[in-house]
């Protein structure tokens, strides 16, 4: 008898909890047998901290809303209080599957705001490092959206791929997530014969080891089931909500920075820009897939092109100099003092500078008023825009699509939620 | 290209146009805050211009006396593959800029992030709510008076 009151407590709790005014569900009035239901953020197929509010009328989606902020944490209001060169670290966090793309990212906003222009080595290095980021996270990318419709062999393999890349990091830059690799006007070290072997050795076996992991998702009737038609999103409706990157070529809309407005050197390079015209959860698996074909050729024909010389750009007011001439030689020892203590000079003025990051259009505008810290820094973060056509791809479809959609669109919520 | 753009500009809108300038060789046209739903329409329907992505749309808090606000609009071409940048300015005393998701359904969160973090009204939104900050906070934490500490209890802790 005492156990049954307890248990009519229990449940009064649970309703009294639920009517609680924390719980913040805005969807406009659900229908009697209609039901709301709350996925994420502790959930791991949102990859990361996504919250989906979902109306179900039985196994069928009505309205999706995603809410977002879980991992906030403020990094525009961060930028504005540091110098242009402090936040270069805080770029590692956004996009944390490639992080070495975002540093690149970044320092090329600052650069367009300096007027800087960069040795080519410099260049060179730099689309080796984004191709490699690239990879490194369309790998995830597939074997996260594999592991989400339940073939978990592709995450072991994609991510025993990805760890070769992780060791070249480690090599070119001492750290294999955190890279922080870029500095204003070049780089942190320069690239040497070690990662150049390393990165042959890698690119020798990719081909072969992709191909095993295309064997066992192409022809596997419960993946291709789970994901054809799945999440459709029409041209017309991803131009106008913005999306970007892999999903936007997905919808057959061969838009690709690298080519259309080209950056770095990727004018010099001979690659295709893939195409769909699914527009749905597999579409966007196959583009990633064969986005990486195409990044193994950018690379092997920047390492065959890499030239030698400096890999600094020459301006000693705005460029750090190398550690070892900061403490033998006095005018760098100036020039580094200065560079730490108040930052670069630059123009007053505005420049927003974009590039074709793993996960679509990644940029950074910033408003400079002339002193050392930018005044606005902001971030037109991929994910954020990927995300926000969640509502039109998952209505009308099943509940068990919603981690296959999700999965395909490959999000990051360090980068959507700043 | 620039010269295009203004071309058709000053044909099309002439009296919307504050300003224009170009660094950098990116070209900023500033707005009249109540014209820019028109100059947005007309960008994106025109035939030979076809701004028909908005890739980016955020505030900055000039922190001045007069228009403290500024709204900036990035667009893209596709056709051009080409991007131009729009600006209105926006007074403290009246926090409200028509929204453009009329134009550009991509404007929805970016609107909501703006007004999340700036306090800026976007009147015509079909879901102005805070995007990143809890509903109950009631500051705007990119407003530069806004300490970069935070501000103690400004967001309640679940009972209990």
């Amino acid at each position: 008898m005492a156990a049954k009151a307890a248990d009519e407590q229990k449940k009064s709790q649970i309703l009294a909890a639920l009517e609680d005014q924390d719980t913040n569900v805005s969807i406009d009035d659900p229908l009697e047998n209609t039901m709301v239901l709350n996925m994420g953020p502790q959930h791991p197929a949102t990859h990361g901290v996504l919250r989906l509010l979902i109306k179900l009328d039985g196994e069928t989606v009505v309205a999706a809303v995603p809410e977002l902020g879980y991992l906030h944490r403020g990094y525009e209001k961060i930028a504005e209080n540091g110098t242009y060169h402090e936040f270069i670290p805080h770029t590692d966090r956004l996009d944390y599957l490639s992080p070495i793309s975002n540093n690149v990212a970044y320092v090329m906003a600052v650069e367009k705001l300096l007027g800087i222009d960069l040795p080519g080595r410099a260049k060179y290095i730099r689309v080796l490092v984004c191709e490699m980021a690239r990879i490194a996270s369309h790998l995830v990318a597939a074997g996260s959206m594999a592991m989400d419709v339940g073939a978990l062999t592709v995450l072991l393999w994609t991510f025993r791929e990805r760890e070769k890349l992780l060791d070249i990091y480690d090599v070119l830059c001492g750290a294999r997530f955190t890279t922080s690799y870029t500095r204003i006007g070049g780089l942190q070290q320069d690239w040497t014969p070690q990662c150049t072997a390393m990165l042959r050795t890698f690119l020798e076996e990719f081909g072969a080891d992709l191909a095993e992991v295309e064997t066992l998702l192409s022809t596997n009737r419960i993946f291709i089931d789970r994901c054809e038609g799945v999440g459709y999103i029409s041209p017309a409706d991803s131009i106008a909500w913005g999306l970007t990157g892999p999903n936007l070529r997905a919808a057959g809309i061969p838009r690709d920075l690298r080519r259309d407005v080209p950056y770095l050197v990727y004018n010099d390079l001979d690659f295709n820009v893939i195409t769909l015209p699914e527009s749905d959860a597999l579409a966007r698996f196959y583009v990633r897939i064969a986005e990486m074909k195409e990044s193994a050729r950018i690379l092997r024909q920047a390492l065959d092109r890499l030239p030698g010389g400096p890999f600094n750009a020459f301006a000693p007011k705005r460029v750090l100099p190398r550690k070892e001439r900061t403490y033998t030689r006095m005018e760098e020892l100036i020039h580094d003092f200065m560079l730490i203590n108040l930052g670069i000079d630059p123009p007053v003025g505005e420049v927003y500078q974009g590039i074709e990051s793993s996960k679509g259009e990644l940029g950074f505008s910033i408003v400079s008023d002339g002193t050392g810290q930018p005044w606005r820094l902001k971030i037109r973060s991929p994910s954020t825009c990927n995300l926000s056509v969640l509502p039109i791809m998952l209505k009308g479809g099943m509940i068990s699509d919603i981690v296959a959609v999700i999965g395909s669109i490959d999000p990051v919520m360090g980068e959507a939620d700043k | 290209m620039n010269d295009l753009i203004m071309r058709r500009l000053q044909e099309e809108c002439a009296a919307s146009i504050e300003r224009t300038e170009e660094f950098r060789g990116d070209l900023t046209v500033t707005v009249k805050k109540e014209e820019i739903v028109r100059v947005c329409q007309f960008l994106n329907r025109d035939q030979e211009l076809a701004f028909d992505m908005l890739i980016d749309l955020f505030g900055v808090d000039r922190y001045r006396p007069e228009a403290r606000f500024e709204v900036v609009y990035n667009l893209y071409s596709l056709k051009n593959k080409k991007y131009l940048r729009l600006k209105v300015r926006v007074e403290e005393e009246t926090p409200v800029v028509p929204t453009v998701t009329g134009v550009w359904p991509a404007a929805n969160w970016h609107e909501r992030e703006t007004f999340d973090m700036f306090g800026l009204k976007f009147a015509g939104h079909p879901d102005l709510r805070r995007l990143y900050m809890p509903e109950e906070f009631e500051y705007y934490p990119l407003r530069k008076d806004f300490p970069l500490m935070g501000i103690p209890d400004s967001i309640p802790l679940p009972r209990r």
